[in-house]
């Protein structure tokens, strides 16, 4: 005769807890709290240092900036609702701000960032506005029209160079300013969304992911909520792309490239689609991957398609869900 | 007869069609303050189509609302909902990701809620539980604190009275809290609707238990085929010919 077993999971680590609501009541528990986030901490200002070399280290970099756009794609797909496909528009856009100011007016790095991270974030929000109170797929296939549309626009006019694109477009003083820029920009991207999210505010873009019918009968102008998530997606966007800019000292198309648009999706849903953090972490992952599959060329999409399609089929929680899982239960079998 | 009750809500020759089908035809109908009006009918009649009009998420093809001499026609639902006619949905509309105070985060941070709550609106989340208490969620059990995906019907439907209550409104429509519900949870739920009668709150019902309906209502409408075909107080409206045959049907005459 089998006897049956089910699988037993126990909470560790704190005692008095619910889902999510800890009554922390020594320094062990304080401590297992705080040590994943220390951990992010510490792999994101350490990884720099122990990488070999210059070229991994600009991998690193450019892996940070893949790692900003998961982040703008969970946040905005994940936490409000609002399924954004249009991360190589904020590239692009940010990217050619930033240079061009930097290409035609002489602006300063330390200047042109800032107002490129801004003044994008609201020319992309204006131009998606209009598309805002469409729902699910639709606002996504909108914003995937985008980059294509503005490229095309580019290469048309003749306008910033068109094909050639500008260079050079002056670049950061050297590979450590700019590597610690971006990791410091992921961790408080991270930190920042996910302080964000617990807040009142962010209880309202919750609420319009899962039912925005309610959240209008509440007496909230959704639209303009929406506006603020996206505001708040598009600059982090902005930032990565005047980021490439210069680190790239190059404006062009390329800023339009598809991959700005994709590779953050395969990285949330490998990384844990909702947690902010996952993304992230997918981004870092799978951006040295596909630099080491670089001899493949074109291939490298193949690599997108199966990593979204293994972790959708096998692991659709994505990797930091299942590794808090493990972190915070521990299972075993027991008899039935 | 003096009208010495204000008219909070005047609804004029309200008519809606879906495609060929004419979901409310010329309904008019007052209601005053304080008062509770209950809307009747039966399957189809246009209930809940002239709730979703009057609130602003259906535009009415001809006709108009107005709220204090407010035209309301046109106004999108927040903005409805921002002037203080609340609504509840029949189908429940929770945050189910949400812990059931949570929930009334929503309402709490809408704009006229801050409005309300001034300087001092510091803590939602305490008003939140309270306001959790007053609809019946038990605090002692932590009831307030379940994600609402836990919650059974019963709290649902309070809930969806309690987002509207965040609200501060002037007026509430509930849209069938009753349905769906066991005899019990109904039980308990008339005295918190009685309770918010005497505090005063203005109340449209849509209803199919016409029995707890009649405990509470000053005045019903009677829908049918989107017509309104008979308006008194309870008793009367049930004596009218047409109600019976629109609930009974035809006498057979055997």
């Amino acid at each position: 005769m089998n006897e049956e077993r089910r699988k037993e999971r126990l909470d560790r680590g704190i005692k008095a807890r619910t889902e999510g609501l800890y009554a922390v009541s020594s320094w062990r528990e304080v401590s297992y709290l705080l040590a994943p986030r220390a951990g992010l901490i510490l792999f994101l200002l350490i990884a720099p240092l122990v990488v070999p070399g210059l070229y991994w280290q600009r991998v690193l970099a450019l892996a940070g900036v893949y790692a900003l756009l998961a982040i703008s794609f969970d946040f905005l797909a994940g936490r409000v609702g609002l399924v954004c496909i249009g991360g190589a528009f904020m590239v692009g856009v940010g990217g050619y701000i930033s240079g061009g100011l930097n290409y035609y007016l002489g602006l300063p790095v330390a200047l042109t960032i800032p107002v490129a991270t801004f003044f994008g974030a609201l020319i992309c929000t204006l131009v998606w506005l209009p598309c805002l109170p469409l729902r699910g797929v639709y606002f996504a296939v909108v914003t995937f029209m985008f980059p294509f549309l503005t490229s095309s626009v580019i290469l048309a006019g003749g306008l910033f160079g068109s094909t050639e694109g500008l260079s050079p477009i002056g670049g950061f003083p050297n590979i450590w300013v700019s590597i610690y820029l971006m990791m410091s920009l992921v961790l408080f991207a991270i930190f920042g969304l996910r302080r964000l999210c617990g807040e009142d505010i962010g209880i309202v873009f919750a609420g319009i992911k899962d039912n925005d019918q309610a959240v209008i009968a509440s007496g909230v102008n959704v639209t303009r909520v929406k506006m603020y998530s996206l505001f708040i997606a598009t600059a982090i966007g902005c930032f990565a792309g005047a980021f490439v800019a210069h680190f790239s000292g190059f404006i062009g198309v390329s800023l339009f490239a598809v991959d700005f648009s994709i590779m953050p999706i395969a990285a949330c849903i490998m990384g844990g689609p909702g947690t902010i953090a996952g993304p992230a972490l997918g981004a870092f992952i799978l951006a040295p991957l596909s630099e080491l599959l670089r001899g493949f060329g074109q291939l490298r999409v193949v690599l997108y398609c199966v990593v979204l399609v293994g972790f959708i089929l096998f692991k659709p929680e994505g990797l930091l869900n299942w590794v808090a899982r493990k972190y915070h239960q521990f299972e075993h079998w027991v008899k039935v | 007869m003096g009208r010495e009750k204000e008219v909070l809500i005047q609804v004029r020759n309200v008519s809606k069609f879906f495609g060929g089908v004419r979901a409310l035809n010329k309904v008019s109908f007052d209601l005053l303050k304080g008062e509770v009006l209950g809307i009747i009918g039966p399957n189809g009649s246009g209930k809940t189509t002239l709730v979703n009009t009057i609130t602003g998420f259906h535009k009415p093809d001809s006709g108009e609302v107005f709220f204090k001499d407010m035209k309301l026609t046109g106004f999108p639902p927040w903005k409805i909902a921002d002037l203080g006619v609340a609504r509840t949905f029949q189908i429940v509309r929770p945050y189910l990701s949400l812990r059931a105070y949570k929930n009334l985060i929503v309402p709490l941070w809408s704009p006229r809620a801050r409005r309300f709550a001034g300087s001092r609106g510091g803590d939602r989340d305490a008003v939140a539980i309270d306001l959790l208490e007053e609809v019946g969620f038990e605090r002692d059990a932590y009831v307030p604190y379940k994600l609402a995906s836990a919650l059974p019907l019963g709290y649902l439907k309070r809930l969806e009275l309690a987002r509207c209550l965040a609200l501060r409104p002037e007026v509430i429509i509930c849209d069938e809290v009753f349905s769906g519900l066991s005899m019990s949870e109904i039980a308990s739920m008339v005295p918190l609707i009685e309770r918010l009668r005497i505090k005063g709150v203005t109340l449209i019902m849509i209803e199919h238990r016409l029995r707890e309906l009649f405990k509470v209502a000053d005045k019903v409408i009677v829908l049918e085929f989107g017509e309104k075909i008979a308006e008194g107080i309870p008793e009367q409206v049930m004596q009218n010919e047409r109600v019976k045959r629109a609930y009974l049907g035809e006498e057979l005459g055997l």
